[in-house]
């Protein structure tokens, strides 16, 4: 490759490929981007639109006529619509638990300096490279070994243990970097301690916990592995499907995963717009 | 981990930030860390050590089938979430947080329910085997449903977004500047995509490739939903034995090989990639 003599062939480029190819390349990157997006939403359309199918048989699987049958009676098979309470019963204990315990990780992690940081460290990363099959499995043998029989104590349980490390990673990464002597100089000023966990720290970590526990309360309701290996005769959402679906796959799945998917897509987009109208007001405060 | 940000300026009491771990710690060890020797030691009974053995070799297959499995999701996730990543962190411009939106959108699926979807398009009256018979790529005897490829299709769907949010995470931290004085340095736009963009965001692809395979390694969903007894994976004979007490050793012995192997591939990878950073 010869050096340039003008600053023209720079700009130009002339050193790369013709001017043609990287049209062609461009044009191939937006191409597999956009067809790794429809690929995306391939399964989601099939979910929505077989919402809206008569199958012939118990499954399904096949295209028949379309019928707002399944939308008139969603509650048709009551075992679906428990199981979902339970998911967020479940759901939401899992949520409060792991926000708590892993926020307290965070805190320490992230404000203090103290010899077992490392091994801490290693025990949070741990969980999160194990498949939960390993980790459900576990468990499962550790609740034979103990005798504790399986059923919404052994869900939570084990729900919480793989997004404790969830929840302290998102949270530390969160507030990593704060400038922690707002607190000192609060107290100085002559503050009480509970005034300044409400009125400094607390406002600082909030963000960081709110994106942990819809990160948390997502994870619970969609888990399945964990959730199957040591449930007891009560059963989640997904647990009760992949039960059902022994017998019959109904259209009454797809009007409650549509009707779920359309409440998510309406929550997150509040939620936007209420982090929206909190960032104008508190712009300045959080960095 | 950057622990130069992690001040600790606070000259409290030393036991403060113990107290703070004490109830999480607690918990990770009593339901974390100890059903792990719990497994460690039922994998040890009757037999010892020679377990071991018996099980990778009554198993071999599937082990085999498994990291193959997982593998070839992974590098199709790679291959096709690397794209996406950067288009969206480089061409995505003001449509940037809705495209990312599009890709966590799915997830507002359960699980279950997408991989359910798979088996109505990859049904053997399905759209896909159709369209596939017409074009002749598929002998007409022969359906998608019991193959390979729709489990290892079905698990580089499911885990798709796994690799394509941290990439797009490290593309998107990406210094400009350094592409700007790579072109003012004379590099062609491969050589600074290969020397700046790519060597970058690796470890972007790092937490994506642990994201993706090792979720994968221990699925069963998409081998029992999509596949038949030749797609057979470790996770699948765990989820159909794991009720039967006489098995339990087995299992827990596969457990812990499948955690040990993942774990060993983890660190030779991360020594490869040369980075250290895990999280």
């Amino acid at each position: 490759m010869t050096a340039p003599t003008s600053a023209d062939r720079v700009i130009i480029g002339g050193s790369g490929p013709p001017p043609w190819l990287r049209r062609l390349g461009r044009w191939a990157l937006t191409a597999v981007a956009v067809g790794t997006l429809i690929y995306l939403f391939i399964p989601i359309a099939v979910v929505v639109l077989f919402s809206f199918n008569d199958p012939l048989g118990k499954y399904n699987y096949v295209w028949h006529k379309f019928s707002f049958a399944a939308w008139a009676d969603p509650f048709k098979y009551p075992e679906l619509g428990t199981s979902l309470q339970y998911s967020f019963k479940v759901a939401i204990l899992v949520t409060l638990t792991s926000v708590i315990l892993g926020t307290l990780i965070a805190m320490a992690m992230v404000k203090y300096r103290f010899k077992a940081k490392g091994v801490v460290g290693t025990l949070l990363i741990l969980p999160l490279t194990m498949p939960e099959v390993v980790m459900g499995f576990s468990l499962l043998t550790w609740f034979v070994a103990l005798s504790w029989s399986r059923g919404f104590i052994t869900i939570v349980i084990a729900q919480v243990m793989f997004s404790i490390s969830y929840v302290a990673t998102t949270v530390r990464a969160r507030i990593r970097g704060f400038d922690w002597r707002l607190e000192e100089a609060a107290l100085d000023l002559g503050a009480k301690p509970l005034r300044v966990f409400s009125k400094i720290t607390f406002p600082l970590i909030l963000p960081g916990i709110i994106a942990a526990a819809l990160l948390t309360f997502a994870l619970s309701l969609d888990d399945f592995v964990i959730t199957y290996l040591n449930s007891g005769i009560d059963q989640t959402y997904p647990i009760q499907i992949w039960t059902i679906k022994k017998s019959r796959i109904p259209p009454q799945i797809n009007v409650f995963s549509t009707s779920i998917l359309i409440a998510s897509i309406v929550l997150a987009l509040f939620a936007v717009w209420l982090g929206a109208r909190r960032s104008k007001r508190t712009g300045q405060l959080n960095p | 981990m950057a622990d130069s940000e992690e001040t600790g300026s606070k000259p409290n009491r030393w036991h403060t930030p113990y107290l703070l771990l004490l109830p999480g710690l607690v918990a990770l060890v009593v339901f974390f860390v100890v059903p792990l020797f719990a497994i460690a030691k039922l994998s040890l009974q009757s037999g010892g050590l020679s377990n071991y053995p018996n099980v990778l070799n009554k198993n071999w297959e599937v082990i085999v089938r498994t990291f193959e499995f997982a593998g070839l999701a992974t590098i199709g996730a790679i291959l096709i979430g690397y794209p996406l990543a950067y288009f969206i962190a480089m061409r995505g411009g003001r449509y940037k947080n809705l495209l990312l939106a599009l890709v966590v959108l799915p997830f507002f699926v359960t699980y279950l329910v997408r991989t359910l979807a798979w088996k109505i398009l990859l049904y053997d009256g399905g759209p896909a085997v159709s369209i596939l018979h017409t074009l002749h790529v598929l002998p007409p005897d022969q359906g998608l449903l019991g193959t390979d490829f729709a489990v290892v299709f079905a698990l580089l769907y499911n885990f798709l977004p796994f690799m394509v949010l941290p990439i797009y995470v490290s593309l998107e931290k990406l210094d400009r500047r350094l592409l700007e004085a790579a072109a003012d340095l004379y590099a062609s736009p491969q050589r600074a995509f290969r020397k700046v963009t790519l060597r970058l965001s690796l470890p972007g692809v790092f937490a994506g490739t642990l994201l993706t395979f090792i979720p994968a390694s221990g699925d069963f969903i998409n081998a029992e939903l999509l596949g038949s007894d030749r797609q057979t994976m470790i996770g699948v004979i765990i989820e159909k034995n794991f009720g039967k007490e006489f098995f339990r050793p087995e299992l827990s012995a596969l457990s812990f090989m499948l955690m040990a192997l993942i774990l060993v591939g983890v660190l030779i990878y991360a020594k490869v990639l040369g980075t250290e950073e895990i999280a």
